[in-house]
């Protein structure tokens, strides 16, 4: 198995932007001498939806799933059919990364049902005789910083028995007193979720305070929409029966790829909260929900 | 008849004047051969030597050093070995490599300042449990099983993978009823394990190994031992943290030149930032508290990768996110680690450091809540014991925070514990960790926190204590002094459990011995007696009072002073085992060996010194090893020297003679005590001026008896020789002349008994060499001896050859012959008309003979005796086996008759012609001595009444070998 093939971007994040110049090179590794019918390099960037089989039937989830929406794509021949000298050779390319007219290139984002990948795709046909070979390689868009400034909106928030709803026996449950703030409910993606957090009192003690960071999809189509929430990660802030009055930190990072800044399209859309949960001892599960717009700056 | 007859005579006088060497101003120089030597490694050049284990090259200077010492500090060929096998071993991290990696990470805050390092084995020795403990590994599933072991990977390295690999997909194992030391393999394990992933560049499951390793800490089931496990999880923290930090640092390489020390994130190239980002992402989603706070906080170091301020915006951060963590126990090591770490990394960084005690203080209450109570409950742990757990933690966050710490600081902190209630905990650590003279300074002030302070469970007297170290190390103001001990000491006299007095008491008195007198020291120890006694107390506290001597002895060194502290020797009534009163007394002997500079005749001093004296040796037993009695008997040896009575000899007699009945088991005091009556004979002589009087006569054969009687007990048969002999000339010197026959009779009769083989350092020896020399040494005293009147002539010459005569000699040796050839010099050195040498005021046979012809006569046939023994042995030689021996002796007798002989003598002369050409004979005899011998004749004659040696040189031929 003598020819290896791979795509390198330029640079080592991997990280382009709208406008930008997408550069690197292709790899050809070989003991002997390749004879190919013609190289050629593919951008391409997409979103794929997928229905959750909790709205539409199993089988329009099948069929829905094959409908990706391109956003970009473009093919180039690198070199054409021939020769290539045995040993490595590196064939430099360049992509402009272009959106015609009023579209935009979406950041990337991987999620449950909604997913915004792009790639690079390198294939190497060959003759009859050997196999073509392909070579993919992922890279990743930011979006553009939005304009203007990005305003702060703090959220003071306080927790005690009777703000919570769902709650089927309140006389049960034991008293407390949680108040606390988030710095701003619209983030900078860049930038960690922050704020503080008090157990001014409780009866019972406290198990565990945690930050659950939750993207909510929506699908939609000509038949209606599809809108799901689940739960990207699961940040612990608290450990055990914590000080009473002592203001606990809230600091989330924003984890790359599977956040982007919160997207709104006539398809689909892409939201994200943050569920600040407690944990008593009891077993009680007190839920306070914060929805958050993220953007890039 | 041909020999003695014709015995050169000398006249010794002028001989001496002729042949004492010229006397040369010697020229010490650099060279000389008793310097010290000093070993300077050749390293290069070691390692290169193929094959061989190094060796060091050592070259003499002048520099004065103990030659032992010197060889340790440069490199010993020992550890240069173990230097050049480490990296082929790459052993798990020793203590020692540990200690000296810390020592060099640390190196940015100064050698002052006492690394985590020395506390950590302090630690697990102290927390430690006999409960079963568990360990709880949950392995998240890893999605494609990166298992490729190569064939690079040892066996033992697959077959520890394959372990852990059991433990993961998603298995969750637990282990329990383990015991400490079980835990401490498995943690052992897991750093082992984390490596090896490490290695086969598994980094993800490295990173799992860490998480769940940090884990561990969230646990706090069997809470007396969080402490060590807080030190073995955290040296696998150290490890990882070191890992990550390395691999970094290596994609930084630039044509393989890594970054400096101190280089800036701009010279970091993207790929590495790329790396040290994407570690910060992946620990940030670690969804436990616990773990992603270690975990972050062992990589802080990374953050000089990516930012100038990313260490100084991390540490508060994380100073933060401990506030967390809801049991105040795991908090406090949280942020115990975090002061490590930042001490490490960034210790200019003060703020988080203080930060983090202010939190610790306002979190202070919960140690007190209900859910702490209730866990303590459960686990049968009380208050006190569970305080302690806290003290190596905020020890630790102090003393960093106190480090080159401005006094405002330190008097700000104390006010902020003090606000908190004076809580003893915190004032226990601020006094351990706090400077020595801060705390000194304001002892006062400590001791009335420590009266008023809310105890809360935590012992009183470990605040004494504390308090008592720094006195130890810090000396108070002078004016406060006496009340600091009256007040501590009226505490400490109250403590009800002998445990906890005797430690606090411990330290306490060495502050006294410091700063008061006698008297003072005299009560504290009265009182340590009066705690200790009842129910056998002491028992269990040999080590601290054994501590409590040593510190005494440390300030009181005056031998005199020590013994008028009435309640010293009642104290040490107390050490009852045997083994620890041993120790404790040979600790008094050195000291008073190391510090009495004069001799001492003082009653209190000698009672208690032979009291201490008499323990040690009745310790001694069978069972004794040699050593130890070596030991014992030096430092009674050392005790006897310094005792001295001045000019009342008598006195002093009698104190030998009590020594030897209190020390008859210790052969080499023996030895010494007839070494000390001998020379107090000989100081007796000195004072008199060699003229006794009746009384001092008398005296001095009291001297002559005791060692007459001492040494048949002695077991050493050299040694009696040798004294018998030593003995014999002091008495003769001391004119008991009778005595002194008596001494060399006795050595005379046990020749005989000396063994072929004999024990030298535990080693069979044979004895032949020593039998010589004594033989020589023992002739040569003969000569002075006078005959006594009522035995024959030479009866003790006589004596002595018969006994070699009989001797079973070794077969083939010469021995025998050799000490004939020396009885002739003897011989011919009695005939004589004035011996060589006298001893004053004693009529050698000289003088009593007057050159008698029948005493010349006597001379002469045993010189025909001897010299027909020799002269047959030479014969028996003449088996060609023997020839060589045959030629060296004949030579060796030639020299003899050459030096004593008269060779003006015919039979004489033709004696020595015929040796000379024996000598020669079979090819045997080296040309070159030869050569020198025939030039030394050929000098000879040129000298006055010598010309007949130009006849000899003629008779003599050279042979040449063929």
């Amino acid at each position: 198995m003598g020819t290896a093939l791979d795509v390198r971007v330029k640079r080592a994040g991997k990280v382009y932007r709208d406008g930008e110049v997408l550069s690197g090179v292709v790899v050809i590794t070989s003991k002997d001498t390749v004879q190919h019918q013609g190289i050629s390099l593919t951008m391409e960037g997409s979103v794929n939806l997928q229905l959750s089989a909790k709205n539409v039937g199993v089988f329009e989830a099948f069929c829905n799933t094959a409908k990706p929406i391109q956003i970009i794509s473009s093919t180039i021949e690198m070199v054409k059919p021939g020769k290539l000298p045995s040993g490595k050779t590196e064939i430099p390319f360049e992509f402009p990364l272009q959106m015609k007219g009023n579209k935009v290139l979406y950041e990337t984002y991987h999620g449950v049902f909604v997913n915004i990948q792009y790639t690079l795709r390198c294939d190497m046909r060959r003759s009859l005789l050997a196999k073509d070979l392909t070579k993919t390689c992922e890279f990743i868009v930011h979006s553009l910083s939005q304009k203007g400034k990005l305003l702060p909106s703090p959220v003071d928030f306080t927790i005690t028995p009777e703000t919570l709803q769902n709650v089927k026996e309140r006389a049960s449950l034991p008293r407390f007193l949680i108040r606390g703030h988030l710095n701003s409910t619209n983030c900078v993606i860049t930038q960690p979720l922050t704020g503080e957090l008090v157990v001014e009192s409780a009866e019972a003690a406290v198990k565990s305070i945690e930050l659950q960071l939750v993207r909510v999809e929506t699908c939609g189509c000509a038949e209606g929409y599809a809108r799901d929430a689940t739960e990207i990660q699961n940040i612990q802030i608290a450990d055990g029966d914590v000080c009473r009055g002592l203001p606990i930190p809230i600091h989330m990072v924003f984890p790359r790829l599977f956040t982007c800044p919160t997207l709104e399209t006539t398809n689909f859309k892409v939201e994200f909260e943050v569920n600040i949960v407690v944990l008593l001892h009891d077993d009680h599960l007190i839920t306070e929900n914060f929805p958050l717009k993220l953007c890039r700056m | 008849s041909y020999f003695l007859r014709h015995a050169r005579s000398r006249n010794y006088v002028s001989e001496s004047e002729v042949c004492k060497l010229e006397s040369v101003p010697l020229d010490f120089g650099d060279y000389h051969p008793l310097k010290p030597i000093t070993v300077t490694e050749s390293k290069t050049k070691k390692m290169n030597r193929k094959g061989s284990t190094s060796s060091t090259s050592s070259s003499s200077s002048s520099s004065v050093m103990d030659p032992l010492s010197s060889v340790l500090d440069g490199t010993d060929p020992l550890s240069l070995f173990a230097a050049a096998a480490d990296p082929v071993t790459a052993a798990p991290p020793t203590d020692g490599a540990r200690r000296k990696r810390d020592k060099d990470e640390s190196s940015a805050v100064g050698s002052d300042f006492e690394p985590w390092s020395s506390k950590r084995g302090e630690i697990l020795a102290r927390y430690t449990t006999t409960e079963k403990l568990s360990i709880n590994l949950y392995m998240g599933s890893e999605k494609g099983k990166a298992t490729t072991t190569g064939s690079a990977v040892s066996e033992k390295v697959r077959t520890r993978l394959e372990e852990l690999d059991d433990l993961e997909e998603g298995s969750q194992k637990e282990l329990l009823n383990l015991t400490q030391q079980d835990y401490m393999n498995r943690i052992e394990e897991l750093n082992q394990s984390l490596k090896d992933a490490w290695s086969s560049d598994q980094k993800v499951k490295a990173l799992k190994i860490v998480i769940q390793c940090s884990k561990l800490l969230s646990d706090t089931t069997v809470i007396q031992f969080y402490p060590s496990k807080f030190v073995l999880i955290t040296d696998i923290l150290d490890t990882f943290g070191k890992l990550v930090y390395e691999r970094i640092l290596s994609m930084c390489m630039d044509n393989r030149v890594s970054l400096p020390d101190n280089f800036s994130p701009e010279s970091v190239n993207d790929t590495a930032k790329e790396t040290c980002l994407n570690w910060f992402f992946k620990i940030a989603s670690i969804r436990e508290l616990i773990p992603r706070f270690y975990v972050e906080a062992a990589i802080l170091k990374c953050n000089k990768f990516l930012s100038k301020t990313g260490i100084s915006e991390c540490l508060p951060r994380l100073t933060a996110m401990i506030r967390g963590i809801g049991d105040p126990l795991v908090a406090v090591y949280a942020r115990a680690y975090l002061c490590r770490v930042g001490m490490e990394v960034a210790p200019q960084l003060k703020e988080s450091l203080n930060k983090n005690f202010f939190d610790f203080l306002l979190t202070f209450k919960q140690i007190h809540g209900d859910t702490v109570q209730n866990q303590l409950v459960v686990q049968c742990v009380e208050i006190p014991l569970y305080l302690t757990l806290y003290s190596p933690a905020i020890d630790w966050i102090l003393q960093c925070i106190a480090y080159h710490a401005p006094d405002v600081l330190l008097t700000e902190m104390m006010e902020r514990c003090k606000k908190l209630g004076n809580n003893a905990l915190l004032l226990n650590s601020v006094m351990s960790a706090f400077r020595a003279e801060f705390i000194a300074a304001r002892s006062m002030d400590f001791i009335g926190m420590i009266k008023e302070c809310d105890e809360s469970g935590f012992p009183k007297h470990l605040l004494f204590r504390s308090l008592g170290l720094n006195l130890a190390l810090a000396d108070p103001p002078e004016n406060d002094r006496l009340q600091i001990l009256n007040e501590a000491w009226k505490v400490i006299t109250k403590l009800k459990n002998p445990q906890d007095y005797i430690n606090c008491a411990e330290v306490w008195v060495e502050y006294t011995c410091r700063h008061f007198t006698k008297r003072e020291v005299n009560t504290v120890l009265a009182d340590v007696i009066k705690h200790m006694t009842p129910d056998r107390a002491f028992e269990d506290a040999y080590p601290q009072l054994q501590s409590i001597i040593q510190k005494v002895i440390t300030y009181i060194y005056d031998f005199a002073l020590l013994f008028s502290v009435e309640k010293f020797l009642p104290f040490l009534d107390m050490f009852q085992k045997e083994s620890v009163r041993v120790e404790v007394c040979k600790c008094i002997m050195e000291s008073f060996i190391k510090h009495q500079q004069e001799s001492t005749k003082d009653p209190v001093i000698l009672n208690a010194l032979l009291h201490i004296c008499k323990t040690m040796h009745d310790s001694v037993n069978a069972l004794t090893l040699d050593d130890e009695k070596r030991m014992l008997a030096a430092l009674i040896n050392g005790f006897i020297k310094m005792v001295s009575f001045g000019r009342d000899f008598e006195q002093q007699l009698s104190f030998y003679v009590e020594a030897r009945s209190m020390f008859c088991n210790l052969e080499p005091v023996l030895v010494q005590l007839i070494h000390s009556v001998n020379q107090l004979a000989m100081e007796t002589r000195r004072v008199m001026k060699g003229n006794h009087s009746r009384k001092t006569a008398a005296f001095v054969r009291a001297c002559v008896a005791f060692c007459f009687i001492t040494i048949p007990s002695l077991s050493s048969i050299f040694t009696r020789l040798n004294l018998y002999l030593h003995s014999g000339q002091v008495a003769l010197a001391n004119q008991c002349l009778s005595q002194a026959d008596a001494f060399f009779k006795a050595a005379v009769s046990l020749v005989p008994e000396v063994p072929k083989m004999i024990s030298v350092d535990g080693k069979m020896r044979p004895s032949d060499a020593f039998l010589l020399e004594f033989l020589c040494n023992f002739f040569s005293t003969l000569l002075v001896v006078p005959d006594h009147p009522e035995q024959g002539v030479l009866f003790l010459v006589r004596g002595l050859l018969n006994v070699i005569q009989d001797y079973t000699w070794e077969d083939n040796s010469d021995d025998k012959v050799r000490i004939y050839t020396h009885v002739l010099h003897l011989l011919s050195a009695m005939t004589q008309e004035a011996f060589i040498y006298h001893v004053d005021k004693v009529d050698s046979n000289d003088t009593l003979y007057g050159g008698d012809s029948k005493f010349l006569a006597e001379i002469n046939k045993l010189s025909e005796t001897v010299v027909s023994q020799i002269l047959d042995h030479l014969k028996t030689l003449g088996k060609e086996e023997t020839l060589k021996r045959q030629s060296q002796l004949a030579l060796y007798f030639f020299n003899t008759i050459l030096a004593h002989g008269d060779l003006r003598n015919n039979r004489l002369n033709q004696l020595s012609v015929n040796l000379w050409n024996l000598a020669q004979k079979h090819g045997f005899a080296d040309t070159k001595t030869m050569v020198k011998t025939l030039e030394y004749i050929k000098r000879r004659s040129k000298q006055p009444e010598m010309s007949h040696f130009t006849d000899l040189a003629l008779r003599l031929p050279l042979q040449s070998r063929t």
